[in-house]
C-alpha cells in the first residue's frame, strides 16, 4: 500500500478517534469530577459524612473500574441504543467509552482531592465558608494540577479503550491497526498506525504534564514555566556529561 | 475573675467578656475508646485584651480554640462570642448552620501553618473571606490592599504564597483573618513555625492590631515568651483543664502560681544556713520604687541579689527578685514587714521545699 492510499485511511481513523475520545473525555470529566469530590466529602470524617452514599458510590465506581471494556460495551448495548438510536459507529462507541471513563476519572479525582491540605478546608470554614464554597474555592482549585494530570491519564486510557470500539464499527486508529495489520496482514500500515498513536500519546502526555507543572509551579519563580523547563534540562544534561 | 487586683492595663480593655466558655467539654471517641480533651473549661476573655492560653502539647489548647468558633463541636458546655451563644446556633448535624457561618465571619483565625491557598495570589487570599461575605469586586480589592498595607505587605499583593517567607505568610494570614472586620481574633500557635526574630515581629503586629483596632485576641501557645511579650491575661492548661488564670498581675500576686513562676523564673540558693531568702514580686505602683536600696539604708543591712526576672509585660513593669538578708528569718521580721508595707508581695523561700515543676524549667530555658 502506498502512502497516498494510506493517508485518507489514517485521516479518517484519526478523526474518528478524536471524536470518540474527545466526547467521552468531556463526559467522563464532567460526571467524574462531582463523583470523585462526593467520594471524598461523604467519607468518614468528611464534610458531608454519609457512610451509605460513600459505600454505594464507591462500589459502583469499583465495579465500573474493574469491568473489561469490551464486556462493558456489549453489556451497555441497549442503553447505547436508547441514547444514540444505534449500536454501531463512532457515536455509539462514545456511550460505553464515557461510561467506562467516569469511574476511572472519579477515582483519580478522589485521590487528587484527598491530597488537599485539611488546614485549608479548616481555614475556609473558619471564615464562614459553606461546603459548596470549600469545594469551589479550595478543593478543586488546589487540586487542579493533579486534576489536569488525571485528565491526561484518562484521555490516554480512553484512546486505549477506543481500539476496541472497532468491534462495533466505531473505527479509529486502533481499529485501523487491527483490521489492516491483523486481519489483512498489512504490517506496513499497522506499524505506521502504531507509530502515529505513540506520537499522539506522547504529545498528549507532554502537553498534560506541562499544563500540570505550570499550574503547580505557579509563583515559584519569575520565568515562564515552559522556558524554565528547557533551562532546567540544560544544567542537568551538562552534569550527566561531566559524570560520563 | 479571681483575685482583687485588677491591673490597670492599657485603656482599651473593658470588663465586658467577649469570649466566654462555660463547662466546655470535648470527648473524642474512636474505636470504642474515649479521650477527654477538654474537661469543663470556663474561660472569660475581656473585650480588648490579649489572652494567652499556655500548656504543653496534649493539654487541650488546640481543642479549646477550635471549640470557640465551633470548628470542633463541644460535647457539652456553651461558647458565647460577642454576646452570641454559638453552641445554640450550631444546629444538630455535623454541618455548620447558616447562622453559625455568619457568626464565624466575625471571628478571625490565624493558623500555625498559615493555611494560605497556594493557587491564589496574596491579594486573592485576602479577598477570599470577602468573597464569602458577598462583597463586590471593587470593594474586595480596595479592602484587601488596605489590609495588606496594614500588615506591611502592600508590595507583595501579586505574589503567590510560595514566594513568601514564613513571617510574610503569617502576615497574609493575619490580613485575611481581619478581612471581615472581626471583633475577635483566634490565634492557633501562630508563631510556632517561625524563628525567634520573626515571632517577635508577628507578636508586635498582633499587639499593634489589638491596640489600634481594639481587637480582642485569644491565642494559644506552648511558648512562655509569647505570653510574656504580648498577653494581658493568661491561663495555664493541663489535662484538659484550666488550672490557673487571670491577668498577669493577678497571677504574680497569687502565691505559688506556676504560671508566675514560669513567666518570671528566679533561682539562687542561700549562701549559708543563717541567711533569709526572700522572693519579692513587683507589680503595679510598687515596681517603680527603689525598695532594695531603701531597705539597705533604713536597716543598715547588706543585701545580696540572688536572681531576678523583671520585664515589661503588657506595657507594665512586673517581675520577681530573689534577695538574701543576713541572719535567720526571726532576725528579719522587721525588714520583711517594711517590704510588705511598700505594697510588695514577699514570699520567704524555704530552700528545701522548692521542687520546680516541668513548666518552671521550661520557662527558665
Amino acid at each position: 500500500m502506498t502512502w497516498s492510499e494510506m493517508q485518507p485511511l489514517l485521516e479518517q481513523a484519526s478523526w474518528e478517534t478524536l471524536i470518540m475520545v474527545g466526547w467521552s473525555t468531556l463526559i467522563a470529566v464532567v460526571a467524574g469530577l462531582p463523583l470523585g469530590v462526593l467520594l471524598v466529602l461523604s467519607d468518614r470524617g468528611g464534610l458531608l459524612q454519609n457512610v451509605v452514599v460513600n459505600k454505594v458510590v464507591g462500589q459502583v465506581v469499583n465495579v465500573g473500574r474493574s469491568m473489561p471494556f469490551i464486556i462493558l460495551m456489549v453489556a451497555l448495548m441497549s442503553f447505547t441504543r436508547w441514547v444514540t438510536g444505534t449500536t454501531i459507529g463512532s457515536e455509539a462507541a462514545i456511550v460505553p467509552l464515557a461510561i467506562g471513563g467516569i469511574p476511572f476519572f472519579a477515582r483519580l479525582v478522589e485521590t487528587a482531592v484527598r491530597e488537599v491540605d485539611g488546614g485549608l478546608v479548616e481555614a475556609v470554614q473558619s471564615m464562614g465558608g459553606s461546603t459548596w464554597t470549600i469545594v469551589r474555592k479550595v478543593l478543586v482549585p488546589e487540586a487542579l494540577p493533579s486534576l489536569i494530570a488525571s485528565t491526561t491519564t484518562t484521555v490516554i486510557a480512553l484512546i486505549g479503550y477506543s481500539a476496541m470500539a472497532g468491534t462495533v464499527g466505531g473505527g479509529g486508529l486502533g481499529d485501523l491497526a487491527v483490521r489492516y495489520g491483523y486481519q489483512r496482514f498489512d504490517t506496513g500500515l499497522m506499524w505506521i498506525t502504531v507509530a502515529f498513536l505513540a506520537v499522539v500519546i506522547s504529545l498528549i502526555q507532554f502537553a498534560g504534564d506541562l499544563a500540570a507543572r505550570t499550574l503547580h509551579r505557579r509563583g515559584r519563580g519569575g520565568a515562564a514555566p515552559a522556558l524554565r523547563l528547557l533551562k532546567a534540562k540544560e544544567p542537568a544534561a551538562a552534569d550527566i556529561g561531566k559524570v560520563a | 475573675m479571681p483575685g482583687a487586683h485588677h491591673r490597670a492595663a492599657h485603656s482599651t480593655v473593658t470588663e465586658t467578656h467577649v469570649i466566654t466558655t462555660s463547662g466546655l467539654t470535648k470527648v473524642y471517641r474512636s474505636r470504642g475508646r474515649e479521650v477527654t480533651a477538654l474537661d469543663g473549661v470556663d474561660l472569660h476573655v475581656r473585650e480588648g485584651e490579649v489572652y494567652g492560653v499556655i500548656g504543653q502539647s496534649g493539654a487541650g489548647k488546640s481543642s479549646l480554640i477550635r471549640c470557640v468558633n465551633l470548628l470542633e463541636r463541644p460535647t457539652a458546655g456553651t461558647v458565647t462570642v460577642a454576646g452570641q451563644d454559638l453552641t445554640a446556633l450550631a444546629g444538630r448535624g455535623p454541618r455548620a448552620s447558616r447562622e453559625l457561618r455568619q457568626a464565624r465571619t466575625r471571628i478571625g483565625m490565624v493558623f500555625q501553618h498559615f493555611n494560605l491557598l497556594s493557587a491564589r495570589t496574596v491579594r486573592d487570599n485576602v479577598e477570599l473571606p470577602l468573597e464569602i461575605l458577598g462583597k463586590s469586586g471593587k470593594e474586595r480589592s480596595r479592602k484587601a490592599l488596605e489590609l495588606l498595607d496594614l500588615v506591611g505587605l502592600a508590595d507583595k499583593a501579586g505574589a503567590y504564597p510560595a514566594q513568601l517567607s514564613g513571617g510574610q505568610k503569617q502576615r497574609v494570614g493575619i490580613a485575611r483573618a481581619l478581612a471581615g472586620d472581626p471583633k475577635v481574633l483566634l490565634s492557633d500557635e501562630a508563631t510556632s513555625a517561625l524563628d525567634p526574630e520573626t515571632t517577635r515581629s508577628i507578636l508586635q503586629l498582633l499587639r499593634d492590631l489589638n491596640r489600634e483596632l481594639g481587637l480582642t485576641v485569644l491565642l494559644i501557645t506552648h511558648e512562655m515568651d509569647v505570653v510574656k511579650s504580648v498577653c494581658d491575661s493568661a491561663a495555664l492548661m493541663e489535662h484538659g483543664r484550666i488550672v490557673e488564670s487571670g491577668t498577669v498581675g493577678e497571677l504574680l500576686a497569687t502565691p505559688g502560681s506556676e504560671l508566675a513562676a514560669a513567666l518570671f523564673p528566679v533561682g539562687g540558693e542561700a549562701s549559708a544556713d543563717d541567711r533569709t531568702v526572700l522572693d519579692i514580686t513587683f507589680h503595679g505602683e510598687a515596681a517603680t520604687k527603689p525598695v532594695v536600696s531603701q531597705l539597705s539604708r533604713t536597716y543598715n543591712i547588706d543585701i545580696s541579689i540572688l536572681g531576678a526576672a523583671i520585664d515589661t509585660v503588657g506595657g507594665l513593669q512586673v517581675g520577681r527578685m530573689r534577695i538574701e538578708l543576713p541572719g535567720r528569718y526571726e532576725d528579719n521580721v522587721v525588714p520583711v514587714g517594711f517590704l510588705r508595707e511598700q505594697g510588695l508581695q514577699i514570699d520567704v523561700v524555704n530552700a528545701t521545699s522548692e521542687a520546680p515543676s516541668a513548666l518552671v524549667k521550661e520557662g527558665a530555658k
